[in-house]
C-alpha cells in the first residue's frame, strides 16, 4: 500500500483542482534563482518550480481502506560551478529570499566538492526556447471525477471478483498530475502539465484444504492519460484466451475474469521444465524490454555512473562502435520515443530543457544508439542531447532516466491466432510476474500472470510454476516473429528505480505479441 | 523554529496542537530531519544534495470516522488550521470498521541512537571522507563508484489519551563498488552506523579493492547445488524476506508462507534448524532503534524465531483484537544470533564450496515457499580442500531462505550490515549452508 510520499502534505480532493502559482510568479522566482546562482559564480543554472499532485484510492473486498490526496510543492536548483554539479532544494516556499538562498547553497555544494573532480562537466549546448508550454491530452480530468464515483467503481470491481470465486481482492486507483515549470540560463521558460493514471487490482484465491493459494493481477497498464483510460469501446479489446486491453481498460470485466482464472490456477498443471517456444503478450513483454533493453542502453550505466547500485551494462562502446553487434535477430527493432501519445514518458521537453524526440536504439537486430543527456552526449561524438533527463521531485536532482523503449511491430501482417497456429510445443504468457536481472543485463528470469500451454497449434489448458531464464542477446536473437501493428499495445511502470538516493521514473514499453524459440523454462514449485 | 526539536520543545508544540482539538480522539505525529549525500563515480564526484524536512500530521477521529491532515509550518494559526482540516476530513470520511481507537500512555525502554558526530557532518566532512576512499582506488588504478549518505532527526507523537513518545536518531550509510579498468573484476563494501566516528572509509575501501582485484579473471563452473558460505551482506537480503512475511493477518488468511492448511498459522512450528534464533531489541547498542512503533505501541525485546521455532508474528491492532491476540508491532530492528565459527574456519572446513560475498536483484518467485531468485555479484569464489582456489563467474540462484536455514552447517559472529535491497541495517552472522541451488551462469561482472 502506498504511503504518503515524503515531502508531501495531504489535501482535500477539491484542492487538487486548485490552480498552482501564477505563471508570472513562477517566472519571477525562476529568474531570482538563475541570477543568484550566476552572481555566486555558476556558469550554468537551471531551476524547477514544481507541484506534484497525487490521489490514491485503495479498497479491499467491501471496504474503502484509504483515500489519500497529496500535494508537494517546492523549488530545486541545479548549477555548475568550478566545473562541478551542485544541487539544493527547498519545499513550500514562494519567497524570493528562500529561492535565492537555495541557489546559493547549490553553488556552495558545487564549490565544496569540486576538489574531487578530475575534469569539468561538459554540457552539450542547448538553445533556449523562450516561454513555451505543453500538456498531456486530457479528455476526462481524473481529479474532476468525484471520489464517490471512484470508490463505487472499485467496490463494484471487488464485488465482481468476490462473486466469481475470489477469496480476497485489493483494488487501487493511482492518479498523478505533475505541474512543472523549468527555466535555465539557456533562456528557456517551460511550463508543463503531465497526467498519469494506473488502475489495478490483485485477486487471491485460496484452497483451504490443501493450503494452496494463487493470485491474478490486473492486465491494465499505467498510462500517460487521465480518467478517460477507464472508458472502453470494443476496438480497445482483444479477445482470445482472455481479454486484453489497448487504449481503454474495462476494470470490471478484467476482475471478473481474474477471479475465475485465479481459481483455475490452483488446479493448473505444473510445468515440465525444459526448452519451450514462448508467445509473449505485450502486457508481459514490456517488463522484459524494460530490464534487458531499456536499462542496458542507458549511457550512464554503460559509462559506470551507476556502478555502485543499479550496475553497468554489457552493451559497451566497442559493441556499438562495431556497427555489427547482434543484440537480436533481424525481426528486432527497438526505438526510443518521448513523444508517444498516452505513454508514461510523453512530455514536450525533458528536465534540462531539451525538446523530446524519437530515435532508433536497435535496428534490424544491430545496436545503433543509446539514451543520453547533455553532460554525456559528447562521449557519443554528438552535440545534441536525446532529451531523457528527469527528476522525480523538485527535491531530487535530475539525471538520465529511461525513455519509452519499444519493440517495433512486425512489417508482415500477422495476428496472434496465426502465430499460435504455427507453434508445436509452446507457452503463451500474459501479464507480468516475478522479475530479476543481473547488474550488466545479461542473465534474467521472468514469471507472468497467465500461462497457457500450446500443443500443435492449439491452446491446451493452463500451466503454473512457470518462469523463463535466458541471456539478453540469446533471447532477442531467438525472436522469430512479431505480430503486426494491429496488435501493438503499451505496458509500463510507475516504479522504474535508479540512482542514489533512489528515484523513480514512469516509463512505457510498447510491443506486439512476439514469438521466441527454444527458451529455457524452469519449474518454480517447491515443497517445504 | 529549529528543524530538530528537543524533547521539551516537541512536547510543548504537541501539547499546543492537541489544545485545538474538538474531536473524540486526536493523535499527532511530528518529525524533523536533515539529510546530506555525496555520490561519486569514475573516480570523481557526480552529484550531491541536501534536504531539510519537517512535518506534523494530525489524525482526528469522530467514532470510527478518521481524517489525517499534515503541515510543515508551525505557527499558531497554521497549527489550528491543520487540526480543523483533519476534523473536517474525518467528518467526510466513510466509517473505518478497522479503526480501534488510540492508545493510552505507554512505557518505553531507553534506546540511544543519536550521535553528535553524525549530526555535525558538513559538505566538507563528506568530501574528506570520500577523498580518503578515492585516493586509494586512484593509487591502485581502479575505478570507484560510491555513495555516502547521512541523516539526523527525531520523531515524536502525542495523543488526547495522554500518550507521549520522542526519539532522536542519526545514521550514516557508506557503500562503494571498485572495478578493475578492464571491467573483469569488481568488489563491494557497505557500512552502516549510527555514530559517524565508527566509519573508516579508507579501511572499507581496502576491502572493496581486495575483492575487485581478487575477482578478476573469474572461471565458469557448472550451476547446481553447492555448499555456500554467505558473508553477512549476502545473507541479509535473503533473511529480510522472511522478516517481511512475518505478518499474522496474511498468515491467518492463508496467503503467506506462515499459513498452514485449515486456516492456521505456523506459530509454534519448528521451521528451520534449531541453531536459528532471530529476535528484535531496540536497546541493542550495535543496532539501536526507536523504542516505539508509528502508532505508539512499545517495541520490546521480542523473539520471532527461537531455536528454529516460530514464536511470534506481528499483528495490526485490529487483527489482534479480532483474533484475541497480543498486538505485537512489526519490529524496528532484527537481530540473528550467531555461532562460534569464523569465516576462515568455515572456508577451512569446506571440501568443495562457494564463497558468496554479495547477492543482487532479489525477487520473490513464490510467496508460499518464499522461493527467491537473484544473482551473486562483486566477488564470488570457488573453495576446494579448505582454500579459496579462484574467482568464479556469477550465478543466478533459485532458493528459499527457509530451505536454506534448514540446510545450516555453521554460523559465525553477527555483525551490523546494510541490506543492498532496502538500505535497512541488521545484525547478521556469516553462515555456511549446504545444497544451495544455483540455476544458471551469468557473464556479468
Amino acid at each position: 500500500m502506498p504511503k504518503i510520499p515524503a515531502l508531501a502534505r495531504t489535501v482535500t480532493a477539491e484542492e487538487l483542482l486548485e490552480p498552482g502559482l501564477d505563471i508570472a510568479i513562477k517566472k519571477r522566482l525562476a529568474d531570482v534563482a538563475l541570477n543568484a546562482a550566476t552572481a555566486k559564480g555558476a556558469t550554468y543554472a537551471d531551476v524547477r518550480i514544481a507541484r506534484y499532485l497525487n490521489q490514491y484510492v485503495m479498497t479491499r473486498e467491501d471496504k474503502v481502506q484509504n483515500i489519500i490526496n497529496t500535494e508537494s510543492f517546492g523549488v530545486g536548483v541545479r548549477v555548475i560551478a568550478n566545473g562541478c554539479w551542485g544541487f539544493a532544494a527547498m519545499g513550500e516556499t514562494q519567497s524570493e529570499d528562500d529561492v535565492a538562498r537555495t541557489a546559493e547553497k547549490a553553488v556552495a555544494f558545487a564549490k565544496a566538492h569540486s576538489r574531487l573532480m578530475k575534469k569539468p562537466v561538459q554540457l552539450a549546448p542547448q538553445k533556449g526556447f523562450g516561454e513555451v508550454s505543453w500538456k498531456t491530452k486530457v479528455e476526462k480530468h481524473s481529479f474532476e471525477i468525484p471520489v464517490k464515483e471512484k470508490t463505487d467503481l472499485l467496490l463494484a470491481v471487488n464485488g465482481a471478483a468476490m462473486s466469481n470465486g475470489a477469496d480476497f481482492v485489493n483494488s487501487t486507483l493511482f492518479m498523478i498530475n505533475e505541474q512543472k515549470y523549468f527555466a535555465s540560463t539557456d533562456g528557456s521558460y517551460i511550463d508543463q502539465d503531465v497526467h498519469r493514471i494506473w488502475p489495478n487490482f490483485t485477486v487471491t484465491a485460496v484452497d483451504k484444504s490443501s493450503g494452496l493459494m494463487a493470485t491474478r493481477e490486473s492486465l491494465s497498464a499505467p498510462m500517460g492519460r487521465s480518467y478517460d483510460y477507464l472508458q472502453t469501446n470494443p476496438t480497445d479489446k482483444l479477445t482470445g484466451v482472455t481479454t486484453r486491453y489497448n487504449q481503454g481498460y474495462d476494470m470490471l470485466e478484467d476482475a471478473t475474469a481474474a477471479a475465475k482464472q485465479a481459481r483455475l490456477k490452483l488446479k493448473a498443471k505444473s510445468v515440465e521444465p525444459g526448452k519451450w517456444d514462448l508467445i509473449l503478450d505485450p502486457s508481459h513483454t514490456y517488463l522484459t524490454i524494460h530490464e534487458s533493453v531499456g536499462h542496458a542502453t542507458e549511457l550512464d550505466r554503460v559509462l559506470g555512473y551507476e556502478a555502485n547500485l543499479a550496475g553497468t551494462s554489457f552493451a559497451t562502446f566497442d559493441k556499438w562502435k562495431s556497427k555489427n553487434f547482434n543484440y537480436g535477430s533481424k525481426e528486432v527493432n527497438f526505438f526510443a520515443d518521448k513523444t508517444q501519445p498516452g505513454s508514461l514518458g510523453d512530455v514536450g521537453w525533458d528536465d534540462e530543457g531539451v525538446k523530446t524526440k524519437k530515435w532508433d536504439i536497435i535496428k534490424d537486430g544491430i545496436l545503433v544508439n543509446y539514451q543520453a543527456i547533455r553532460d554525456q552526449v559528447h562521449m557519443l561524438g554528438e552535440t545534441e542531447s536525446q532529451g531523457c533527463c528527469y527528476a522525480d521531485s523538485w527535491s531530487t536532482v535530475q539525471f538520465q532516466r529511461m525513455a519509452n523503449i519499444s519493440l517495433a511491430p512486425g512489417k508482415e501482417r500477422l495476428t496472434v491466432d496465426e502465430m499460435i497456429k504455427d507453434v508445436k510445443k509452446g507457452i503463451y504468457i500474459i501479464g507480468d510476474g516475478s522479475y530479476s536481472i543481473d547488474q550488466q543485463r545479461y542473465n534474467f528470469q521472468f514469471g507472468g500472470q497467465l500461462f497457457y500451454e500450446i500443443k500443435d497449434g492449439q491452446i491446451a489448458g493452463m500451466l503454473r510454476d512457470v518462469a523463463y531464464q535466458s541471456n539478453t542477446q540469446e533471447f532477442w536473437n531467438s525472436c522469430v516473429k512479431v505480430c503486426d501493428e494491429r496488435d501493438y499495445r503499451m505496458g509500463g511502470t510507475f516504479f522504474d528505480g535508479k540512482g542514489q538516493p533512489a528515484q523513480i521514473n514512469s516509463v512505457s514499453h510498447g510491443s506486439s505479441t512476439a514469438r521466441f524459440n527454444g527458451v529455457n523454462v524452469l519449474n518454480t514449485g517447491r515443497k517445504i | 523554529m529549529a528543524i530538530i526539536l528537543t524533547e521539551a520543545e516537541a512536547k510543548a508544540l504537541l501539547t499546543k496542537v492537541l489544545s485545538y482539538s474538538k474531536a473524540d480522539e486526536c493523535e499527532v505525529n511530528l518529525l524533523g530531519e536533515e539529510r546530506g549525500n555525496l555520490r561519486y563515480a569514475r573516480n570523481e564526484v557526480s552529484t550531491s544534495g541536501s534536504l531539510i524536512n519537517k512535518n506534523l500530521a494530525v489524525q482526528s477521529a469522530f467514532g470510527k470516522r478518521v481524517g489525517t491532515a499534515t503541515i510543515d509550518e508551525f505557527d499558531d494559526a497554521s497549527l489550528e488550521k491543520v487540526v480543523r482540516r483533519s476534523e473536517e476530513l474525518a467528518k467526510l470520511a466513510p466509517e473505518n470498521p478497522e479503526y480501534v481507537g488510540i492508545l493510552g500512555p505507554q512505557q518505553y525502554v531507553k534506546s540511544s541512537g543519536f550521535f553528535d558526530s553524525t549530526a555535525k557532518i558538513t559538505p566538507d566532512t563528506r568530501a574528506t571522507a570520500v577523498d580518503k576512499s578515492l585516493q586509494l582506488s586512484r593509487e591502485k588504478n581502479l575505478t570507484a563508484a560510491g555513495f555516502l549518505q547521512d541523516n539526523y532527526g527525531y520523531t515524536a507523537m502525542m495523543n488526547s489519551k495522554g500518550l507521549f513518545a520522542y526519539y532522536p536518531s542519526t545514521s550514516v550509510n557508506f557503500s562503494l563498488t571498485v572495478r578493475t579498468p578492464d571491467g573483469k573484476g569488481s568488489g563491494y563494501v557497505a557500512r552502516g552506523y549510527s555514530d559517524f566516528t565508527k566509519l573508516d572509509t579508507a579501511a572499507a575501501t581496502r576491502i572493496a579493492i581486495q575483492k575487485a582485484q581478487g575477482s578478476a579473471e573469474a572461471r565458469a563452473i557448472e550451476p547446481g547445488k553447492y555448499t555456500v558460505i554467505l558473508e553477512p551482506t549476502a545473507a541479509v537480503v535473503l533473511l529480510e524476506n522472511i522478516y517481511f512475511n512475518m505478518d499474522a493477518r496474511s498468515a491467518d488468511e492463508g496467503r503467506s508462507y506462515f499459513s498452514k492448511s485449515g486456516g492456521k498459522s505456523r506459530i509454534g512450528d519448528k521451521i528451520v534448524d534449531e541453531r536459528i534464533t532471530i529476535y528484535s531489541d531496540p536497546t541493542n547498542a550495535e543496532l539501536p532503534a526507536s523504542p516505539w512503533s508509528g502508532d505508539g505501541r512499545p517495541q520490546e525485546k521480542m523473539m520471532w524465531i527461537e531455536k528454529g521455532v516460530v514464536k511470534n508474528l506481528s499483528y495490526e491492532r485490529f487483527w489482534a483484537q479480532k483474533q484475541g491476540k497480543k498486538a505485537i508491532p512489526f519490529p524496528n530492528n532484527m537481530i540473528m544470533m550467531g555461532g562460534n565459527s569464523s569465516l576462515e574456519d568455515m572456508i577451512k572446513s569446506t571440501q568443495r564450496g562457494i564463497l558468496v560475498t554479495k547477492l543482487w536483484y532479489i525477487r520473490e518467485v513464490d510467496p508460499q515457499t518464499i522461493l527467491l531468485t537473484g544473482l551473486t555479484r562483486d566477488g564470488t569464489f570457488y573453495i576446494e580442500n579448505g582454500k579459496i582456489k579462484h574467482p568464479i563467474k556469477n550465478f543466478r540462484f533459485n532458493e528459499s531462505p527457509i530451505i536454506m536455514l534448514n540446510n545450516l552447517e555453521s554460523l559465525g559472529k553477527p555483525e551490523r550490515v546494510v541490506s543492498t535491497e532496502t538500505d535497512r541495517n541488521y545484525l547478521v552472522p556469516p553462515m555456511k549452508i549446504r545444497e544451495f541451488t544455483f540455476t544458471s551462469l551469468s557473464d556479468a561482472v
